[in-house]
């Protein structure tokens, strides 16, 4: 299984020569990060040519890598991971791309799988990633009016606002949140040897 | 002249036939649909960044309440995830058992499916009928996990415990409502080990199948609302990122459980049904020969786990819990249940995908993982949500009442669409 992988790995690269950033295969599974400006120049060669035959987008989504490894993270802020899945090939492919700034770009892959239509407007509406040519980019997940991408780094599990019905004034409300956000079990990133597993040569591929 | 003007009509939330919480705004021409914009959302509880709150066994039981008819399956995919990262192999009984449940599973979803989706057409009976087998599954659920719904069975490393030997029996006493002859004969299949319990249905279910199909299969009113509607090719069905009996439907002959095996499908014997015509009575024929391929496998596994006891979470207690005698004793083990609970495991740093051969589709995990005890970030790949993306392509141009019926054949559960 994973020396397919291996060869598909080398043949995507020889393919996409000069438009395609790392690519490598872990744990049985080939990822592919793409320059921001090449990516929908390849995902027309990945479902198009025979070869690689991704007909199908199986899922899209948003990533938001500010506090990866405790805040050690140093490359662009946010990213979008596509898994491809090809049904006449029996293979999978993870494209990943980049991105960054005030408001994170990429371009939609709309145009290439219509399934791409809304997982786009969920990673608008959870991360603020913005799609550059989706025919209709609106929330999709939250609230009518809602105010920010929740799914964020910076934003909080208890949200910023709560609502309530004010008899007063006879309708809902919206408030500040009146509760703390706890945590019980704190987040740690274990070094020691218990956790290290012994490297897999990459022809096994783990499992 | 009077203008002609398109009507716009708001359907749901809070509508019967609307499955949970579906709000469609329906672009209306007379009784034609013009355009369907499902607004979705209603249900939205944030599961993925709850889940990025808490360590990976403590999300476990959030997987139940994703899609709330087909619970293990589910619990599945986020397992595999986590075992392929840790590059833990689950032992091969609770692998069995693992896939038993599966096909458990499925018959429960695919009768509630049936259930609700005749009623909505119009046939009352299917109901009744499916609730019926519903509940001796659900007993199989609660005799193995305590619950009838959340299950949360399946953990990191195999299931939580063996089989029961014994399957739980109604009270024999008798009460003002159930007279001692009704109890006996109700507790009759139940007097064994919960393996009796499943094969006794194994032999009996084919016959419930066939009262199905006698009720529908060549109902005139039933192929005149199913067959034509919601057709949709197979080169459209794989844009849209159909799968499962949407996807075979429609002629793609495409199964994970085929073409992917996990678990131990590949040593077990069953067909993959496909349809023709990718309309709505071809997705209820395959849904119907997926019953009956799930009672054939069900019977394989039942016929193993007889044969092969055995352990069936891994032994390493970095991943499971040691067992409680153990606990008492040996200091080592003490600790090790005490980390495992408080702190939690610890995924190697890195990413991975996980899918499984959910009733619906195709279920996967996405997680990222920095190297803490709890996801970096996790993505639940719903089957529905990308259906569901498709319904205003499967409703153009049919009357209001085919939404029903498209609604009903996609199988739509508002706990994995909304998340």
């Amino acid at each position: 299984m994973s020396d397919y992988y291996q060869s598909l790995s080398s043949r995507v690269q020889q393919r996409l020569q000069g438009r395609i950033g790392r690519c490598g295969v872990a744990l049985g599974e080939l990822t592919v990060e793409v320059p921001k400006a090449h990516l929908l120049e390849v995902c027309r060669v990945l479902r198009d040519e025979p070869e690689f035959a991704c007909e199908q987008l199986i899922d899209l989504c948003g990533l938001d890598y500010s506090a990866y490894g405790n805040g050690g993270w140093s490359g662009p802020r946010y990213a979008v991971a596509y898994h491809l899945l090809s049904v006449h090939r029996n293979h999978r492919i993870r494209l990943k791309v980049f991105t960054d700034g005030e408001v994170p770009l990429v371009d939609s892959v709309v145009s290439i799988w219509s399934s791409a239509n809304w997982y786009e407007r969920e990673a608008f509406d959870l991360f603020g990633i913005v799609f550059e040519g989706h025919p209709d980019l609106r929330r999709i997940l939250t609230d009518y009016g809602f105010v920010g991408h929740p799914f964020r780094k910076d934003f909080p599990v208890s949200g910023n606002v709560e609502m309530r019905y004010d008899p007063d004034k006879g309708r809902v409300v919206y408030q500040p949140v009146s509760i703390e956000p706890r945590d019980m079990i704190p987040r740690v990133i274990r070094h020691d040897h218990r956790y290290v597993t012994p490297e897999v040569p990459v022809a096994q591929g783990g499992k | 002249m009077a203008e002609i003007r398109n009507f716009t009509l708001n359907f749901g939330p809070q509508h019967p036939a609307a499955h949970g919480v579906l709000r469609l705004v329906l672009e209306m021409d007379g009784e034609v649909i013009q355009r369907a914009d499902p607004h979705i959302g209603l249900l939205h509880r944030a599961t993925e960044k709850l889940a990025e709150q808490r360590h990976y066994v403590q999300n476990l039981p959030y997987m139940d309440r994703l899609d709330y008819v087909s619970m293990m399956s589910n619990e599945h995919a986020y397992c595999m995830a986590i075992e392929k990262m840790l590059g833990i192999e689950v032992p091969e009984r609770g692998q069995y058992i693992r896939v038993m449940f599966d096909e458990i599973t499925r018959i429960l979803n695919h009768l509630l499916w049936i259930g609700s989706h005749a009623l909505d057409v119009g046939a009352m009976t299917m109901f009744l009928y499916a609730f019926r087998e519903r509940e001796d599954l659900m007993d199989c659920y609660e005799a193995v996990s305590g619950a009838r719904l959340h299950a949360a069975y399946y953990r990191p490393g195999g299931v939580y415990r063996d089989l029961p030997d014994r399957m739980p029996s109604y009270d024999t006493k008798a009460t003002k409502w159930n007279s001692e002859a009704s109890l006996k004969v109700r507790n009759e299949n139940r007097q064994g080990s919960l393996l009796d319990f499943i094969e006794d249905f194994t032999n009996r279910f084919p016959g419930y199948v066939d009262e199905y199909e006698t009720l529908l299969t060549d109902n005139r009113i039933w192929k005149q609302r199913t067959v034509g509607i919601g057709v949709v090719s197979p080169e459209r069905a794989l844009q849209m990122g159909f799968t499962g009996p949407m996807l075979r439907g429609s002629g793609v002959a495409w199964d994970l459980r085929k073409k992917q095996p996990y678990e131990v499908y590949d040593k077990l014997a069953f067909d993959i049904p496909v349809g023709s015509n990718g309309d709505s009575y071809d997705r209820y024929l395959v849904r119907i020969e997926e019953f009956r391929q799930s009672n054939r496998i069900i019977k394989q596994c039942v016929n193993w786990l007889r044969k092969n006891p055995g352990p069936v979470m891994v032994d390493d207690h970095k991943v499971a819990p040691p067992p409680r005698a153990e606990m008492k004793q040996d200091m080592e083990a003490l600790i090790h249940h005490f980390k495992l609970f408080s702190e939690g495991i610890s995924l190697p740093e890195g990413e991975a995908y996980a899918a499984v051969e959910h009733p619906k589709g195709e279920f996967g995990i996405y997680l990222v993982s920095d190297g803490a005890n709890k996801p970096y970030r996790m993505k639940i790949r719903a089957p529905g949500f990308a259906h569901l993306s498709g319904l205003d392509e499967m409703v153009r141009g049919h009357m209001l009442a085919d939404v029903v019926t498209v609604i009903g054949t996609q199988d739509i559960v508002f706990g994995e669409i909304d998340r």
